[in-house]
């Protein structure tokens, strides 16, 4: 592999010097000026970049390149863009090659994250190759000498109605169509797909089941050395001394890096570097100060850091009068827990960084390790490679952060980093701890006339961009510090993502209580907030049913307006059998729904749990969803993606929960952290898919997280009468009976 | 570093490495085969798992000295991309993967139980794939891979 650093926007003049030489002899339709011919805002990620052949390229051979600035992070959001691209191009999947998230190849589409990749890029490529098509289809009328609709078209060859026969590289003759798209060009009618909206096998699995290079842990690059960071013991932690001389003289160790407590070792060998790893570690002296907090149950912990309130909604007036409940709910950190640890390879060749990285935003990595490095961002290439799934802000920006570090101590030689479990455990951004409070009024008839929501969380998106967003930064002689949060504003929010519930409320107040200054690294795991107050909200929906004597299902009916919301919830419920549901014992059903951010898919979940006082065990027996997400691009891809959210949000919801003491993270490995097996997942799980056709892609990959977790507290509930507010809902809680 | 014989996916290798290396690094670094990938090092997660002489093991906790004449079995050996074995074949009709860093692993698991119990019961895949973890989900597809695998082998078993 070489690191080319051309830059897209050099390959886009490159490329308008070449479109000069394209000589027609009318001016056709879709000929324009270098002014931008589209003063409003353009669909997706256009609007960033609105430059057709950043898209999409057409060789003479007609190859064809997609390109996207978004990554693939097992969500299976490749093969899904690839249907879009396809369908609109008029040519068979496999025949496009498809290039994802590179700093010198494809657009800037900021991160891959906040199910937004087929609203943003889908939408983009959707419009970028309805247009390319549509000037091909002109070109070839054009040298066929006959008008457009005689034309036809198969897998990316034209052909006049006497024979003749011209492939879109032919017609475009190495050219690229270095024009601003046109969103105005019709897309093709959804009624006549054959590629988007049908099952489609994901293109990245073969190599993932038969052993092929599908990781950035697989690439094994000419000369590559292994590095591993020794962490600090502590997030607190000061280094008072290290002796490195004994382990640089281990076998293949090549070098020891020391900056401030940065301290790392580069070898030969993997296991080399792992064992001069732990040599390291043996060979330092810390001084560990208590900086965490001593009450560490999540709700007195949250409760008690500083709260900046920042209110969301204020509606109507507050104090109707009726039957008022209130309840509190809490959320503890949480983990991304990748199966697989953070890895980067990074090399440093004649003043050129070349990163192989996983990061969800590798402009925004360039930007942090341009600071970090001191060095030109036109000297770094950020490649996104494939690793192991991330579900939000993991340490794939951390590990890539170190591999930079270390090719720079070390250069010519590409350095393969990944980290331990203990590290990934101990040092990944977490998923906030967080406290609701929720207040309703219920007048006789059994209506919620008013609402009272307050969110306090820590910060959710910590993400690079600045270099002190990166955890080796912070830990140099010469640290950097991390940039200070800000929450993210509605309506998608952060903390306060989902914090204003979907149901029509007349009089409602909802406020985010953002806090900025915790003792721990807090940063986005899949669904933000949503998770905690789709949790609080919909646990609390069944307690007002309860109170009002109401089913469930029928309670949430009553107070939603929205057609697609009210299909989900029936959906969902006729799906499940609400109506002919019998208890029997130890068994209970539960229900939730959400929008997700409010703007997004709708999801609706109905399952039954089995529930083991004595032991505390909560099986869940079965669960059905019914999601709608707009127009459906890949249907399987769609249930898989409901399906994962629903296993690891059970997952979250009835075990997870880092632990640490006043010093140290104490939840290091999967025996501290358990997740959930395969004694726990459902027997059976089911979804429903309302498909949109013609509807905006809405996104899937966070629909499922909330509503899960209120859906299982509410069975837990329906089964044996307990209900439990504080996550997780494990074995502990369930014995304890709270 | 001593010389080591091993026999993998049915071909002999020699490999010199430290005698305490695991023989996941061996597999991954040395005879450069993908499949079974670090996870904790730990024996915890079975991103690892290969097999040896038969059995499921976790390649992290194995040292390459302690192998000796067992065959390891990794998933490269149940086919390729163009010609996938059984399992292979299950795996990718039911797309059985999310992000996939597990499922090399997931396979060996379930080869070892196919190699013994061609026709396991829905209750005995699940109980035998409990040592293995999946973040993403994908636990149900899984299940239903393994169970497809074992509905297409022969009654009397067979390689998947």
């Amino acid at each position: 592999m070489t690191a080319g650093l051309e830059s897209p926007r050099r390959r886009q003049l490159l490329a308008a010097a070449g479109s000069l030489t394209m000589v027609f002899a009318v001016k056709p339709a879709w000929a324009q000026d270098e002014t931008p011919m589209n003063k409003g805002k353009l669909p997706g990620s256009l609007e960033k970049e609105p430059w057709l052949d950043a898209w999409i390229r057409i060789d003479a051979d007609n190859r064809i390149t997609v390109f996207t600035g978004k990554a693939e992070l097992g969500q299976g959001i490749k093969t899904a863009l690839l249907q879009v691209a396809a369908e609109e191009l008029l040519v068979a999947p496999g025949r496009i090659t498809l290039v994802t998230a590179d700093t010198a190849r494809t657009p800037n589409e900021g991160y891959t994250a906040g199910s937004h990749s087929m609203q943003d890029s889908g939408t983009a490529l959707r419009h970028a190759a309805a247009q390319v098509r549509q000037i091909l289809g002109e070109l070839a009328a054009r040298r066929f000498g006959i008008g457009a609709p005689a034309v036809t078209v198969r897998d990316g060859v034209f052909q006049a109605p006497d024979g003749r026969r011209a492939s879109y590289g032919e017609l475009l003759a190495g050219q690229q169509l270095h024009l601003r798209c046109n969103p105005a060009i019709p897309v093709r009618a959804p009624e006549g797909h054959t590629v988007a909206g049908k099952p489609l096998q994901r293109i990245d699995i073969p190599a993932k089941v038969t052993g092929g290079v599908a990781y950035v842990q697989d690439l094994r690059l000419p000369n590559m050395v292994h590095g591993r960071v020794v962490r600090p013991p502590t997030p607190g932690a000061r280094l008072l001394d290290v002796d490195t001389a004994a382990v640089a003289r281990l076998p293949g160790v090549l070098k020891v890096v020391r900056d401030g407590r940065f301290l790392a070792v580069i070898a030969d060998g993997e296991y080399r570097a792992v064992k001069a790893a732990a040599a390291l570690a043996k060979a330092t002296r810390w001084d560990t100060p208590a900086t965490l907090p001593a009450d560490t149950r999540p709700a007195p912990m949250v409760r008690a850091w500083p709260a900046k309130p920042y209110p969301i909604l204020e509606r109507g007036v507050p104090g109707s009068a009726g039957r008022t409940l209130a309840a509190m709910y809490s959320k503890p950190f949480q983990l991304h827990a990748s199966i697989g640890p953070s890895c980067a390879v990074a090399q440093l060749v004649n003043g050129q960084y070349t990163v192989w990285t996983h990061s969800q935003g590798v402009y925004p990595l360039r930007d942090a390790l341009s600071e970090l490095l001191g060095a030109d961002k036109a000297t770094i290439r950020c490649i996104h490679t494939e690793g192991s799934g991330c579900y939000g802000h993991n340490a794939a920006d951390d590990v890539a952060a170190d591999a930079a570090l270390l090719a720079r101590a070390f250069p010519g030689r590409p350095v393969r980093v990944q980290w331990m479990r203990e590290d990934e455990n101990g040092w990944e951004p977490f998923g906030p701890a967080m406290l609701t409070s929720a207040r309703a009024t219920l007048d006789g008839a059994g209506k919620i006339v008013d609402w009272q929501y307050d969110v306090w969380s820590p910060p959710h998106n910590t993400r690079p961009g600045k270099a002190g967003n990166l955890l080796a930064a912070t830990h140099l002689d010469k640290p950097f510090k991390p940039d200070t949060p800000t929450p993210s504003p509605q309506p998608e929010g952060s903390g306060d993502r989902n914090a204003i519930p979907y149901y029509v409320l007349p009089n409602a107040r909802v406020v985010h209580q953002f806090q900025d200054t915790i003792p721990l690294r807090s940063s986005a795991l899949r669904s933000l907030g949503a998770y905690c107050n789709v949790f609080s909200i919909e646990s609390f929906m069944d307690e007002l049913a309860h109170a009002a004597n109401v089913d469930p299902v029928a309670f949430r009916l009553r107070n939603l307006a929205d057609p697609r919301a009210i299909d989900v919830v029936r959906a969902a419920a006729k799906k499940f059998g609400w109506d002919s549901y019998k208890n029997t014992p130890r068994r209970g059903r539960g229900f939730a729904f959400a929008r997700y951010k409010n703007l997004a898919a709708f999801c609706a979940i109905a399952l039954e749990v089995e529930v083991a006082r004595d032991t505390g065990m909560v099986r869940i027996t079965r669960a059905v969803a019914a999601v709608d997400c707009g127009e459906v691009v890949n249907p399987d891809g769609v249930r898989n993606q409901i399906e994962g959210g629903i296993i690891q949000s059970a997952s979250w919801t009835l075990l997870e929960r880092i632990r640490f003491d006043e010093r140290r993270i104490l939840t290091r490995d999967w025996a501290q952290y358990p997740i959930l097996r395969f004694n726990q997942v459902p027997e059976r799980l089911e979804v429903e898919i309302i498909d949109r056709p013609g509807q905006p892609f809405l996104g899937t990959g966070e629909a499922s997280q909330g509503p899960t977790g209120a859906a299982i507290a509410n069975a837990i509930a329906d089964a044996c009468g307990l209900r439990l507010r504080d996550l997780p809902l494990d074995r502990a809680r369930l014995r304890a009976g709270r | 570093m001593t010389t080591y014989h091993l026999r993998v996916n049915g071909r002999d290798h020699a490999v010199d490495t430290d005698p305490d290396t695991p023989l996941l690094y061996v597999l991954r670094n040395d005879l450069q085969l993908n499949g079974a990938k670090f996870g904790c090092g730990l024996g915890q997660c079975g991103a690892c798992t290969v097999t040896l002489g038969g059995e499921a093991v976790m390649s992290c906790l194995v040292p390459v000295s302690v192998v000796g004449n067992r065959a390891v079995g990794t998933v490269e050996g149940l086919g390729t991309a163009k010609a996938p074995g059984v399992l292979q074949q299950a795996f990718i009709a039911e797309q059985a993967a999310q992000c996939g860093y597990c499922i090399a692993g997931m396979m060996m698991r379930a080869e070892s139980l196919l190699a013994k119990n061609p026709k396991p019961t829905d209750a005995q895949i699940r109980q035998h794939m409990m040592p293995n973890l999946c973040r993403c989900g994908t636990h149900m597809r899984i299940l239903r891979a393994v169970r497809r695998a074992a509905d297409a082998l022969p009654a009397k078993g067979g390689k998947a």
